[in-house]
């Protein structure tokens, strides 16, 4: 029991980074799905969160004050998320919520965040976290619509007309499809066919000979690994010609690998953080990029992902507004977030405002084509 | 619809359905023995591309190497699974026994994961990826080392099980443990043989699918269940209809998919299923007195 304790006492000092916290240390909560099937998400989220608490702390704080990291790990369960909320919001007094990774968890707990005053900065994509705009809630990734806007912009610039989707049939994809089936028509293109594939499906070939008999001008293909690998495969085996586009889903190192030689002359809007070395040195995302790169390969001997980037990103807001503001209090923090105009963090150049509680647009995005293995710029 | 269209979504399914058949014959074999069905198969399956592909990318070896390690791998845990979850629990009833198959599958799938991470993997396939054109449908060079080992494998099941004495004695274990092992069967020998012969010919289907189909811890699942899927509707016990059942299945999906919507092409192809087996509760090429579960 004794020996308990100690290991208790120890994992605590560990913990809390071995730092004694100010009195009036800023209390920020953090709820992300570290364990469970969206670990993938969280796990880097929850990295960079710890990593970057003790680097502002180790510079003296914001404002003097030092910062107070509470974290929380929603299994990737909803209940879980509704619980850690309420203990955030009830008990620990904490004045801003980072989190939760997942769309659906965002969704079951934004409605706590008006009544309780405090603001809530989610590292999930869905549109409907912020649209309508609850005054308390924002978020950080980047959103379907401007992926779907940049690559309905390059197949402008190229002439094409008619165009096919091959999206897959989970959360992700069916979020896709819609702002797919909304943006092509309204982008004055003429949509020939619409397919869907599971997400455990190991061959679309049936679905691409469809598509090849609608003649379109390109193909979006719209998924998370390994399936867009398969299609990109499945095209080439087909003798395809027809252009291809694939989602930021797919915007990793990994997608090339299951991919292979059929990932050649791809074309996706991936976030820069994707491609940093592609990025040019005078953008305003170029230092911040290059310093979560550092930082999170010398704190954790690993690359970084585009997940873990949201989580900087609601960080560094956070941090932006309270520093602006002069305050930490709850609806300071809220009132100084809406005022951030042109901030960058590593998924791109926020600008919030009383109607936006996203931030970016499509230009968080570039467009990347696949050339001998490798990301090249194609713009 | 051209007819190349319509002869593309047959040599699509046809590729598809004999993944589902290389799986399924994996459950012909310990149902013969032991009236089990094995939930776990698809995990022999998952083990078989796993390791090959731990082999080749980790350990850097080459690959026919590589291959028969991951084959024998596979064949000392389907070893390990009877001797540590089946035998200790041997007098219990059927049912108990196959639930047991879920757990063991759950915790193979779970070891892998730790073991091996959550990213998905592919091996190159085995004759380049260069298609072969069949009056303008696209062939895989891949998708025809899937059907030749398929029969090659159902070929050598049909000669074990009708032609030697050890699987004449398994099918006998199935009928009867207790007759069986009166007239001198080592009826333990024989349930540990199972296991480790459809353990092996698991990790077979694995390796050669895995080019296809790409492999991650989790890739059993669905092979399973599509796999179980097969079994049931060409008859259970049949390694002759366990084939036939799974290229029956892909052609039906990708039919599915292809006249009639990609969305619902699993939905259509069950559809199928359960009518079928309505009509002929046994399966296709099941026989009547077949022992069922």
């Amino acid at each position: 029991m004794k020996a308990a304790k100690w290991v208790v006492a120890l994992v605590v000092t560990l913990l809390s980074g071995g730092q004694v916290l100010a009195a009036d240390a800023i209390r920020i909560g953090a709820i992300f799905s570290v364990t469970g099937p969206a670990s993938f998400l969280g796990e880097p989220e929850r990295n960079t969160l710890v990593m970057l608490q003790d680097k502002v702390n180790a510079a003296g704080g914001v404002n003097g004050q030092q910062v107070e990291v509470i974290v929380y790990d929603d299994e990737s369960d909803v209940n879980k998320c509704v619980m850690a909320a309420k203990k955030l919001l009830d008990q620990d007094g904490v004045s801003v919520v980072i989190g939760p990774s997942i769309s659906g968890n965002t969704l079951a707990i934004s409605k706590f965040f008006s009544s309780a005053e405090v603001p809530l900065v989610s590292c999930a994509a869905a549109e409907k976290i912020v649209k309508p705009v609850d005054p308390w809630v924002f978020n950080t990734p980047q959103l379907d619509r401007h992926a779907v806007t940049k690559i309905l912009q390059n197949a402008k610039a190229k002439g094409f007309s008619k165009l096919a989707i091959l999206t897959v049939s989970d959360g992700y994809g069916q979020a896709g499809r819609a702002v797919l089936n909304e943006l092509i028509p309204a982008g004055g293109f003429q949509l020939v066919a619409d397919e869907v594939y599971g997400p455990k499906d190991t061959d679309m070939t049936a679905q691409l000979t469809k598509i090849k008999g609608a003649s379109p001008d390109a193909i979006i293909c719209w998924g998370t690994n390994p399936g867009p690998a398969v299609v990109a495969r499945n095209r080439v085996q087909l003798g395809l010609t027809t252009p291809l586009y694939m989602s930021h889903g797919v915007a990793s190192d990994k997608f090339i690998e299951l991919a292979g030689d059929a990932a050649e002359g791809l074309i996706l809007p991936a976030g820069r953080l994707v491609a940093v070395d592609l990025v040019p040195a005078d953008h305003p995302q170029k230092p911040v990029l290059d310093a979560y790169v550092a930082d999170y390969a010398k704190a954790y001997n690993a690359p970084v992902s585009s997940f873990g980037g949201y989580a900087h990103d609601a960080f560094a807001l956070v941090l932006e507004a309270v520093r602006k503001g002069g305050s930490a209090k709850a609806a300071d923090i809220r009132d100084n977030l809406e005022k951030i105009a042109g901030f960058a963090g590593v998924s791109g150049v926020y600008t919030y405002g009383p109607e936006n509680h996203n931030g970016l647009d499509e230009s968080a995005f570039i467009m990347v084509t696949i050339k001998n293995g490798t990301w090249n710029v194609t713009e | 619809m051209d007819p190349s269209s319509l002869l593309q979504y047959l040599i699509t399914g046809l590729t598809l359905g004999s993944t589902y058949g290389l799986t399924a014959l994996g459950f012909t074999i310990i149902f013969n023995t032991t009236g089990v069905i094995n939930f776990a198969q698809g995990e022999f399956v998952m083990l078989g591309g796993m390791m090959s592909v731990y082999f080749t990318r980790v350990l850097g070896l080459g690959e026919p190497v590589a291959v028969v390690l991951a084959v024998v791998g596979a064949t000392v845990a389907g070893a390990l699974v009877e001797r540590l979850a089946i035998r200790p629990v041997r007098d219990c009833p059927t049912i108990n026994l196959i639930i047991i198959t879920i757990g063991v599958s759950i915790l193979i799938r779970g070891l892998a994961m730790l073991a091996w991470g959550k990213d998905t993997h592919v091996l190159e396939p085995f004759s380049g990826d260069r298609p072969i054109m069949v009056l303008g449908a696209a062939v895989m060079p891949q998708a025809l080392w899937v059907l030749a080992v398929s029969l090659l494998l159902l070929a050598g099941l049909k000669a074990f099980f009708s032609g030697t004495i050890h699987g004449k004695a398994m099918l006998a274990c199935s009928h009867d443990p207790k007759a069986a092992s009166l007239v001198g069967i080592g009826v333990q020998r024989m349930v540990l043989l199972s296991f480790m012969i459809s353990a092996l010919v698991g990790a077979v289907g694995g390796v050669i699918l895995t080019p296809i189909t790409m492999t991650s811890y989790d890739v059993g699942i669905m092979l399973g269940l599509k796999g179980f899927a097969a079994c049931i509707l060409g008859g259970l016990g049949n390694p002759f209809g366990a084939a036939a059942g799974g290229v029956i299945l892909g052609v039906l999906e990708s039919l599915g998919a292809g006249f009639v919507s990609s969305a619902y092409k699993d939905a259509l192809a069950f559809v199928i299923l359960l009518a079928l087996l309505f009509v002929k509760p046994s399966g296709l090429f099941g026989l009547k007195d077949t022992k069922r579960v």
